[in-house]
């Protein structure tokens, strides 16, 4: 082969590359607009931004217009016609007057944020989280605001599975809990040494007291843990319990089991947890794998979702907390879901 | 005209051209084969780099799998390649085909990029990725090898440390061209995915086209003959006329040259140093813990650290070129010494991160190709692949160890503490394994003969 029959036959395969990479890119992006513009595929209702009274914020996946954006429905008729905001989250949670957004932020750099906003849409607060974000909660009053973020970015070295989980004043964004790391953990009753622990998933009692998980980063096991906000204590209430969440009445936990495989064939089934007794419930009639911080919509029923045949779409679930019924479809088209009263 | 002889001594491959040129140290004396297997590897890196960048957020958002899922999926990332890496260059020694088994490492990487356009769900993006490590595995020892066949002795560190900066230059590209898509479609992950495939089929092609196929044993047996040709008189017995097609049995595999004598002091050493090499993901957690700079900046740090290793990476290559190459990569740890130090020192501002990422750099500058140069000026040209692949290895599994230890460490004591430990523990290792390599710590330039 001469010189020159390789430059033709290598110019020709990187013109083919890059015509491909282009036209691939064109229809991509044509797609992309032509899905941004179309009608949503499900009712919303406008121009009110909020649904009224009692409501569900969550996170709007209904491909088309609005996608990806914070909305909500009414309480009563949740598959009613949404609201939709114009604020773009990956994760979020709500009170009565303000709404803490995750995302990741489009940019020639990947980052990652946390905002407080107003529901006018006003940007109160925002802090930048080192990795894809996971999981917000509000304390019940709306005082403190708790962030989880996947840590991610490592080239040569893999450490494996790091989180990153954070409680900050809703009112203004300051650090309340400084690196969860760093505070006291006693594993049953004992203090423990200062370990490779990673936190995630808090669910607050109250502007005091709140659950979350630890999982012991060398030997895997999962302890639920409540903490202490100004002692900046934890201590260790039970064990392989994930991401807990409190019911309305303070009674119960929900929360993911791992009730079969490990690491990326783990399934998690929904389960709740009386405090009082200890006593777990395994809610067997969810046979899916739920990944998600499992809200109650009250005090009988859990609410979850779980992704649906579409590419970045998924549906709120709903079961009852004693696992008395099957799984429903609560909102379609809808992701990260919270119960607002008022 | 093909006549071999085993037992020649190899003429220096300048004395060819010395009289016609003065043979050039430095980066101008670096061979057009080393460049453009450069190139082959900044398209490749481009290409699987792009796609590990966005590859958390592919997982986790698009295919809606947890996050411990990507974990697995990284573990097996950075695992597999280390298998076959050494039956890779053993390979590539026995049939004496560099150029060919690295294209075969290149081409499984590229075929494996196809099966990405099509996955869906976790299995197949395993089996893509597990098949993209593959291909790494194989390739990285044969390609060391045709650049230790296409380099003068003398010049061979400065070589490296050219492959290596057009390396880490595509490594750093291909983050940025990743994210860039994705600021201009949203949703572009499947156009990612086929420039990612693009960018490793160009890279194929222009190693199948462009690159020579060097070599080692036999070329080294030709120039040996032609040499003899030239001087007739230096032929002995009558195999040797000229004309005659004479083929001379290759000789056994002489693993000796890898675990036997100045290879095993090399091998050693690396493993010892590898096993107090944590990783940079456990410096990057220390400095994130700590520093808000680093914690916002977190998903980008590793891209400093290359910045720092492709600036580094051809001084360094030069520099143990003149003063030995043993001695740049025992000496090299110092600078993963001083970000352990940078690292675990109570100072929470951004020039201590930068200093932390230009020290792991100036670490990896000063080892990575160095290590491949060591492993070849201490390996005949029969077993270079099998020596270079002997070295990484053992560095990628000392490395994993350490990595897993640490955490154990980390785990019992604390971040900083442990930090402080791992980095006591260098500072008495960098003079012992100095002690050890003695013998080579100057030697430079010259080259086993078999």
């Amino acid at each position: 082969m001469t010189t020159r029959v390789r430059w033709i036959l290598i110019v020709a395969i990187a013109i083919v590359a890059i015509g491909a990479t282009v036209a691939v890119g064109v229809f991509a992006w044509l797609q992309y607009q032509a899905a941004q513009n179309r009608p949503s595929g499900v009712a919303t209702t406008s121009p009110d931004r909020w649904a009224h009274g009692d409501r569900i914020v969550f996170r709007n996946t209904a491909i088309g217009e609005g996608y990806g954006l914070v909305a909500s429905v009414p309480l009563d008729d949740p598959s009613g016609g949404r609201a939709v905001t114009s604020i773009a989250c990956d994760r979020v949670a709500a009170v009565a007057d303000e709404f803490s957004c995750l995302r990741s932020e489009r940019g020639i750099t990947p980052t990652y944020t946390a905002t407080l906003y107003d529901n006018s849409g006003v940007e109160q607060a925002q802090w930048p989280l080192p990795g894809i974000p996971s999981r917000t909660r509000f304390s019940p009053d709306g005082t403190l605001v708790a962030t989880t973020a996947f840590v991610t970015g490592h080239s040569y070295a893999t450490v494996g599975f790091s989180t990153d989980t954070a409680i900050h004043s809703a009112q203004d964004g300051a650090d309340v809990s400084g690196n969860l790391e760093d505070w006291t953990l006693y594993v049953d009753g004992e203090k423990s040494a200062p370990l490779d622990r990673n936190y995630w998933g808090i669910t607050f009692v109250d502007d005091e007291t709140f659950y979350a998980t630890v999982g012991m980063t060398t030997s895997g096991t999962t302890y639920l843990v409540e903490g202490n906000i100004s002692d900046r204590t934890m201590r260790t209430v039970a064990e392989s319990v994930e991401c807990p969440s409190l019911s309305p009445d303070g009674t119960r936990l929900a929360f993911k089991s791992v009730t079969d495989g490990s690491g990326a064939t783990v399934h998690w089934t929904p389960a709740v947890m009386e405090i009082a007794t200890g006593e777990v419930t395994v809610l067997e009639v969810e046979s899916r794998s739920v990944d998600d911080q499992i809200a109650w919509l009250d005090d009988k029923t859990l609410m979850y979702g779980l992704s649906n045949e579409t590419v970045g779409d998924s549906d709120v679930w709903t079961l009852a907390a004693d696992g008395g019924s099957a799984p429903e479809v609560l909102i379609p088209h809808a992701w990260s879901p919270t119960v607002v009263r008022g | 005209m093909y006549i071999s002889f085993s037992n020649k001594p190899r003429p220096e491959p300048e004395s060819a051209d010395a009289t016609v040129n003065k043979p050039r140290r430095g980066v101008r004396g670096v061979s057009s084969t080393v460049v453009t297997f450069g190139i082959v590897s900044l398209l490749t890196d481009i290409s699987s780099e792009s796609v590990t960048a966005v590859l958390p957020l592919y997982i986790t958002g698009v295919l809606g799998l947890s996050t411990v899922a990507y974990g697995f999926i990284d573990g097996i990332y950075q695992g597999v390649s280390a298998i076959t890496r050494i039956a890779a260059g053993y390979t590539s020694d026995r049939i004496d085909q560099p150029k060919w088994v690295a294209f075969v490492g290149y081409a499984v990487a590229a075929v494996a990029r196809v099966g990405l356009l099509f996955a869906s769900g976790f299995a197949a993006v395993t089996a893509v990725i597990t098949a993209d490590r593959i291909g790494k595995g194989i390739r990285t020892a044969p390609r060391d090898s045709v650049i230790t066949a296409s380099s003068r002795p003398d010049n061979l560190g400065t070589s490296f440390g050219v492959h290596r900066t057009l390396d880490n230059i595509g490594a750093a590209i291909g983050p940025l061209l990743a994210f860039f898509i994705l600021l201009l479609i949203p949703n572009g992950y499947g156009t990612i995915f086929v420039a990612s495939l693009g960018f490793a089929v160009v890279g194929v092609a222009l190693l199948g086209l462009f690159v020579p196929n060097v070599r080692p044993w036999r070329d080294r047996n030709t120039v040996s003959a032609d040499a003899a040709h030239e001087a007739p008189a230096a032929l002995p017995g009558p195999s040797a006329h000229p004309g005659t097609r004479m083929k001379t049995r290759r000789p056994a595999f002489d693993w000796k040259v890898v675990t036997a004598g100045p290879m095993r002091r090399v091998l050693a050493a690396a493993g010892i140093l590898g096993l107090l090499t944590i990783g940079d993901g456990f410096v990057y957690l220390v400095l994130q813990s700590r520093s808000d700079f680093a914690a916002q900046w977190f998903p980008l740090l590793y891209v400093g650290t290359n910045v720092a290793f492709l600036a580094l990476a051809i001084p360094l290559g030069r520099l143990a070129d003149r003063v030995g190459r043993a001695r740049v990569f025992v000496f090299g740890h110092a600078g993963l010494l001083a970000a352990y130090v940078v690292a675990a020192l109570p100072i929470a501002d951004i020039a201590a991160t930068l200093l932390c990422l230009a020290f792991l750099g100036a670490f990896y500058a000063s080892t990575d190709g160095v290590l491949a140069a060591l492993a070849a000026q201490l390996t005949t040209p029969e077993t270079h692949g099998t020596g270079i692949a002997a070295a990484q290895t053992v560095v990628a599994v000392t490395r994993f160890l350490s990595a897993a230890g640490f955490g154990l460490l980390w785990y019992g004591v604390g971040r900083e503490t442990s930090m402080w430990i791992v980095a006591g523990l260098l500072a008495v290792a960098i003079p012992v394994i100095a002690l050890l390599l003695r013998p080579y710590l100057s030697a430079h330039g010259q080259e086993r003969e078999s």
